[in-house]
């Protein structure tokens, strides 16, 4: 069991009624492998209102506007089953989610 | 005494405003949802504090959210639109096929007898119903899949099906309109469709009177009268009195007959209304002058109201979901609300005849839908 930190942007926040979530981070408990998609099965499993705000209900692919940055690292186009770094399995350091900036 | 509910979905957020029969002071909440697009906001006329809203983003892709109190508090549904088997492909832009894929809900429209009953209009084009209040949604299929769907191409403004008219006396008929394939009826709820575009006429396509492939803008029906359809194409005001079956022109004396949107007046069945804008190529409305025009007679003899409206150095657009009309009767007229792409609503409680502006700053207006309360 890992004890990871992500953080979510606001409207994602906004949307699972963590506004006030401090550093828009919350605290996820992962078991078995850590990947982007294990991250995101268990942010929709705590907040299903998310399911299908990060990546596509069928394809299970992120969403095109959505990054999502590891130790400085954007590893958006990685395979969503790379297993994450050791500094965020340990919680050192939080998955960021991030809405691209775009749009008006 | 009545009052009216006004719910405006915007670029940026939902606004609910609120007033009593007088429709001179009004209450403005909102933005609900803020920063998100909503494309649509309705109520059930079963049991009107019930509210669907369409929730979207570029980023995060669709929400939907019910309101169950008339707007002050909303839970998010489902959204998961999930098109039946394997979708197939429609045209794309350059004539190549391009597989169906799911952007957003453009339009809501709550059955009539059934609040637990919404049906959802979707880009790419496809209908979905909710028998659950819109926990969880399933395509009426037999839309794209009756033969012509793999030839749709979208339009400007995407692969829309943005106009759901349900039909008050017969459960199982139902119209959508599609941009830009045209309109479409069910007369079994939903199982299969039948292209209504006879009588269409668009130069813009390779065959002007081809069976599908019509930018049809918006399709207004008078509750009573409901095998009598007006719309707005792309170009044309258009009627039916044969639900669907065949259109002819009503353009008459309208400066241009292009726009988006129509409505027809809560008491007069032969009262329509439409917003006039320049051309397909210039998104406002002529010469600077918003302008709505009324026809007393179903089509052909127009007259421009402009009283409250601005008359010079206006270039706002108005989109095809930002009409509607309220049913109280004062004197025989009820009122006529819209919003421009500028931010206002105009209201006129007076069936046209003056305007005012409830709000002159809010996001792009995408939708307004009123609701009559007792």
């Amino acid at each position: 069991m890992q004890v990871i930190r992500v953080q979510l942007p606001y409207h994602l926040r906004t949307l699972a009624g963590i506004q006030s979530a401090p550093g828009g981070e919350v605290t996820l408990e992962i078991s078995g492998s850590l990947t982007v998609n294990s991250v995101m099965d268990a942010l929709e499993a705590r907040y299903p209102t998310l399911s299908g705000t990060m990546r596509d209900h069928v394809t299970l692919r992120r969403r095109p506007f959505l990054r999502f940055f590891a130790c400085n690292e954007d590893i958006s186009h990685q395979p969503q089953d790379t297993p994450l770094p050791a500094a965020i399995a340990s919680g050192a350091e939080p998955l960021l989610i991030i809405g691209a900036i775009s749009g008006g | 005494m009545s009052r009216v509910r006004v719910l405006v979905g915007t670029r940026k957020g939902a606004f609910i405003l609120s007033s009593d029969a007088k429709r001179q002071n009004w209450e403005v909440s909102g933005p609900h949802f803020a920063g998100w697009e909503i494309y649509h906001v309705k109520g059930s006329p079963v049991n009107p504090d019930r509210l669907y809203a369409s929730q979207s983003s570029s980023w995060f892709g669709q929400v939907l959210q019910r309101s169950d109190d008339g707007g002050k508090s909303w839970q998010p549904v489902g959204n998961k639109f999930i098109y039946d088997g394997i979708p197939g492909t429609h045209q794309w832009y350059d004539g190549t096929p391009h597989p169906w894929e799911f952007k957003r809900v453009w339009h809501l429209e709550p059955s009539l007898t059934d609040p637990e009953v919404v049906y959802a209009g979707a880009e790419d084009a496809a209908l979905f119903r909710s028998a659950d209040g819109g926990q969880t949604w399933t395509e009426l299929s037999g839309l794209r899949g009756h033969g012509t769907g793999p030839h749709w191409t979208p339009g400007a403004g995407g692969m829309c099906l943005h106009t759901v008219i349900l039909d008050p006396a017969n459960p199982d008929r139902i119209y959508v309109a599609i941009s830009a394939a045209g309109a479409f009826r069910t007369d079994d709820g939903g199982q299969t469709w039948l292209p209504i575009n006879q009588g269409l006429r668009s130069a813009h396509i390779p065959d002007p009177t081809a069976e599908v492939g019509h930018c049809v803008h918006h399709i207004a029906m008078h509750p009573g009268r409901p095998d009598v359809l007006f719309m707005q194409k792309h170009w044309d005001v258009m009627r039916s009195d044969n639900a669907g079956e065949k259109w002819h022109e009503v353009s008459g004396n309208l400066p241009t007959d292009f726009g988006f949107v129509i409505d027809v007046h809560a008491h007069q069945p032969d009262t329509i209304y439409v917003v006039p804008i320049k051309s397909d190529s210039e998104h406002y409305p002529l010469d600077g002058q918003l302008r709505v025009y009324r026809s007393r007679t179903g089509g052909n003899d127009w007259e421009a109201l402009t009283n409250g409206l601005p008359q010079e150095n206006c270039f706002v657009n108005v989109l095809r979901d930002a009409m509607a009309v309220d049913s109280i009767d004062e004197k025989g007229e009820c009122g006529i609300y819209f919003g421009t792409t500028g931010g206002q609503v105009y209201a006129s409680a007076d069936g046209g005849d003056s305007w005012n502006a409830i709000v002159r700053d809010l996001p792009a207006v995408l939708s307004v839908e009123v609701q009559t309360l007792a």
